[in-house]
């Protein structure tokens, strides 16, 4: 009563999208202008925010430590690149040109209490809500110590439930419909919290983005899309990533204000997500806040940017290195002078040493704990 | 390697299936799990349940009937027709201290949540290192024989079996119903909670009031016997039964039939000691049959009861064939049912 089990026809399978003889096509090299933020000529219903001037009224202390967080998060990545390069880490994915963009809207939330939702460009914004230097050098070098996944996630996969990092994956997008939960929880439970979700343009084409900005402009949710538009999705520029010039126009789609803003102000993006926040916690709705941003790296340390962008495009846009801007601004209002540079320059040097040497001191994961953590322990 | 559990169940749960029933109320399947969902509501103000329909129409089959009108819209959403949303709202909804019952309309429509599921819902514990958690409940119907044709008859609950941080249940009668979905949302982890459509209405039992818990994991001894042993859940558990009563009248054989109400996390320790008492086993699903539970359920009894088989394991599972069709000839000829899986109980008694 066996089961009879046929011999299979044998012979190839023929398919016409299986030749592999079709040419790929690709676009031709973009480079994009660099007078200013190009806010597009054919959209219209983003705000664009203007550039801020002076210190927009905050304390200089406060603006020191924006800088020196602007500074280790570029130290700290620069630094991911090097053990990368050095073969002591196996991946590295960063958030160079983004930084100012992130202290900005970091710093415009209620780091005490607000949630976060970053993806893998938010090095700087998780510095800014409480992950060490330390704890991302043990994330890069796969240790048991990193405070997000204990190495279990590639690098920049930022996490904290203490710090209200809330832990992400590599598929782009998902966090968002997160982020209207958390926002709804925040509403229903009365906490007074806002949520902030960060994503680049590329992620905007996924239909998670359109799922959650829908759903939390219904119910008027407090949360802040927060774009990170640096024009790449890996290789893909915008102009094959969308038909418009700005991922804030879709707000309207929505029911909620798009704002433009030039994400290498760090003071203007501090306006917009200030504004934002103030409308979230008023119970007036989401905003989808989009800061024009450049990244000076390649998509991670496995990606070569220069088969899809000119040397010259890269080197024009580090001209306008949000540090570099951040601490001329810094200079010019009387925040910052040399021995103040000097000593948060060494501060963070040190910092930046004492991690990796720590990190590479530290364990690695214990091999029999792989399997841990799959369903709640009892 | 199958451990026994701490305690043993068996005996526990059959005679929960043979209680007397005088005044334990009578209830059809969805009308326990309206009544379980609203007890829960009422005891646990984090519990939020939103899905397409949920709200003012009380959900297309009235499982959320009346929500609306105790809980208010702040606790039963009427949601955007987007399931991905749905899903990925309740996993934040998860993360910042709600206790979220999402409802998908049909199992067949989940497809567009799979990425939130999959990669989100089932894998924050893991990947966060326990830093993170998403206890939350997806309720979906599933299931054929109700003329709903390939996008309302699905039962794909393998692909979530096979998804290593996800829980699985599929309860066959009311009282379980109560038991398995109070454990669901109670859980720490996320629990797919399917209920077979064609059972809504048409099974009922008694259903025992107050805390009746049945925990995840542990399987029903739905009838004892001594002969062959039927594996299998949701509406193939009635099939079944009925399949058994007619062999065992034609044939004298005493027929064990295993409702496995559970999925993920399977009751192996059940389902290997009835194998090795009765010796023969069948396994039935109205899934597919590639790489369906009925595919685990058999390499399980291959792996740890081989020595004590009369016979080789058997399968009475859908053909793989995209899904129900339409036409009731059609359907029937897919579905699978209490005839086919008494041809394959007298091959096997027979062996």
């Amino acid at each position: 009563m066996a089961t009879e089990i046929k011999r299979p026809s044998t012979g190839a399978i023929q398919g016409a999208f299986h030749d592999g003889t079709t040419p790929r096509t690709g676009p031709d090299s973009i480079h994009p202008p660099l007078d200013h933020v190009d806010v597009g000529a054919g959209t219209i219903s983003a705000t664009v925010a203007p550039p801020s001037v002076g210190d927009e009224g905050l304390p200089h202390e406060t603006l020191r430590e924006m800088y020196r967080l602007v500074a280790l998060a570029r130290a700290v990545d620069e630094r991911m690149w090097q053990v990368n390069r050095a073969g002591r880490a196996p991946f590295a994915v960063s958030g160079q040109g983004h930084e100012a963009a992130q202290i900005g809207a970091a710093f415009a939330l209620d780091r005490s209490k607000d949630i976060v939702l970053p993806y893998y460009r938010d090095l700087a914004l998780s510095l800014a809500f409480g992950l060490t230097a330390s704890d991302l050098m043990m994330s890069v070098l796969a240790k048991a110590g990193d405070p997000a996944s204990g190495a279990r996630q590639m690098p920049a996969h930022y996490g904290s439930a203490r710090l209200r990092i809330v832990t992400a994956s590599s598929p782009v997008s998902t966090q968002l419909p997160h982020a209207t939960g958390t926002a709804y929880a925040a509403k229903l439970r009365g906490t007074g919290q806002v949520s902030l979700a960060c994503f680049g343009e590329g992620g905007s084409s996924k239909g998670d983005f359109h799922e959650a900005c829908n759903f939390a402009g219904i119910h008027k949710l407090p949360v802040i899309f927060f774009c990170e538009n640096n024009r790449y999705a890996i290789s893909v520029p915008q102009n094959l990533q969308m038909a418009i010039d700005n991922v804030a126009d879709r707000a309207a789609g929505y029911g909620f204000p798009g704002v433009v803003v030039d994400g290498t102000d760090l003071l203007a993006v501090h306006q917009v997500v200030k504004a934002a926040a103030d409308r979230a916690r008023r119970g007036e709705g989401p905003t989808l806040v989009e800061a024009k941003v450049y990244r000076f790296t390649p998509h991670t340390s496995d990606d070569d940017d220069r088969t899809y962008r000119s040397p010259e495009e890269v080197k024009a846009w580090r001209a306008r290195d949000p540090l570099a801007l951040f601490e001329a601004r810094l200079r010019e209002v009387g925040a910052l002078d040399d021995e103040t540079l000097t000593e948060i320059k060494g501060r963070i040097k040190s910092e930046v040493n004492e991690a990796t040497e720590a990190a590479e001191q530290a364990p690695f994961p214990d091999p029999t704990t792989f399997d841990r953590h799959v369903y709640a322990e009892r | 390697m199958v451990q026994a559990p701490e305690r043993s169940v068996t005996a526990q749960l059959t005679d929960d299936t043979r209680l007397d029933d005088g005044g334990m109320p009578q209830k059809s399947l969805v009308e326990a799990i309206h009544d379980t969902l609203l007890e829960e509501m009422r005891a646990d103000d984090r519990i939020v349940t939103l899905g397409e329909d949920v709200g003012r129409r009380g959900g297309v089959f009235r499982v959320t009937a009346g929500f609306l009108e105790e809980f208010g819209e702040d606790r039963v959403l009427d949601t955007p027709l987007a399931e991905s949303g749905i899903i990925g709202t309740a996993i934040g909804m998860a993360l910042n201290g709600l206790r979220p019952v999402a409802e998908i309309q049909f199992l067949d429509f989940i497809h567009p949540a799979m990425d939130q599921i999959m990669n989100e819902a089932a894998r924050i514990r893991y990947r966060s290192n326990n830093d993170f958690s998403c206890p939350m409940v997806i309720r979906a119907p599933f299931g054929g024989g109700v003329h709903g044709a390939l996008y309302h008859s699905q039962s794909i609950e393998a692909v979530f079996v096979h998804t290593p941080g996800l829980k699985v249940v599929a309860p066959a009668t009311p009282a379980d119903a109560k038991g398995l979905l109070r454990a669901a949302i109670r859980d720490e982890d996320p629990v797919l909670f399917l209920e077979h459509k064609k059972m809504y209405r048409l099974i009922k039992g008694p259903v025992p009031e107050g805390d009746h818990d049945v925990p995840l994991g542990q399987a029903r001894i739905a009838q004892d016997g001594t002969d062959a042993t039927i594996v299998t859940y949701g509406m193939m558990v009635h099939e079944a039964q009925k399949a058994a009563a007619e062999v065992a009248q034609e044939t004298g054989a005493s027929i064990e039939v295993i409702d496995l109400r559970s999925l993920k996390p399977l009751d192996e320790w059940t389902i290997v000691e009835s194998v090795k008492k009765t010796a023969k086993a069948l396994v039935v699903t109205e899934a597919n049959g590639l790489c369906s539970v009925a595919s685990e359920v058999a390499a399980l009894i291959g792996e740890a009861a081989f020595a004590y088989l009369d016979a080789p394991v058997m399968r009475v599972t859908a053909p793989d064939v995209p899904a129900t069709p339409y036409s009731p000839p059609l359907e029937q000829a897919f579905m699978v049912d209490a005839e086919k899986i008494g041809a394959a109980l007298r091959r096997l008694i027979a062996y």
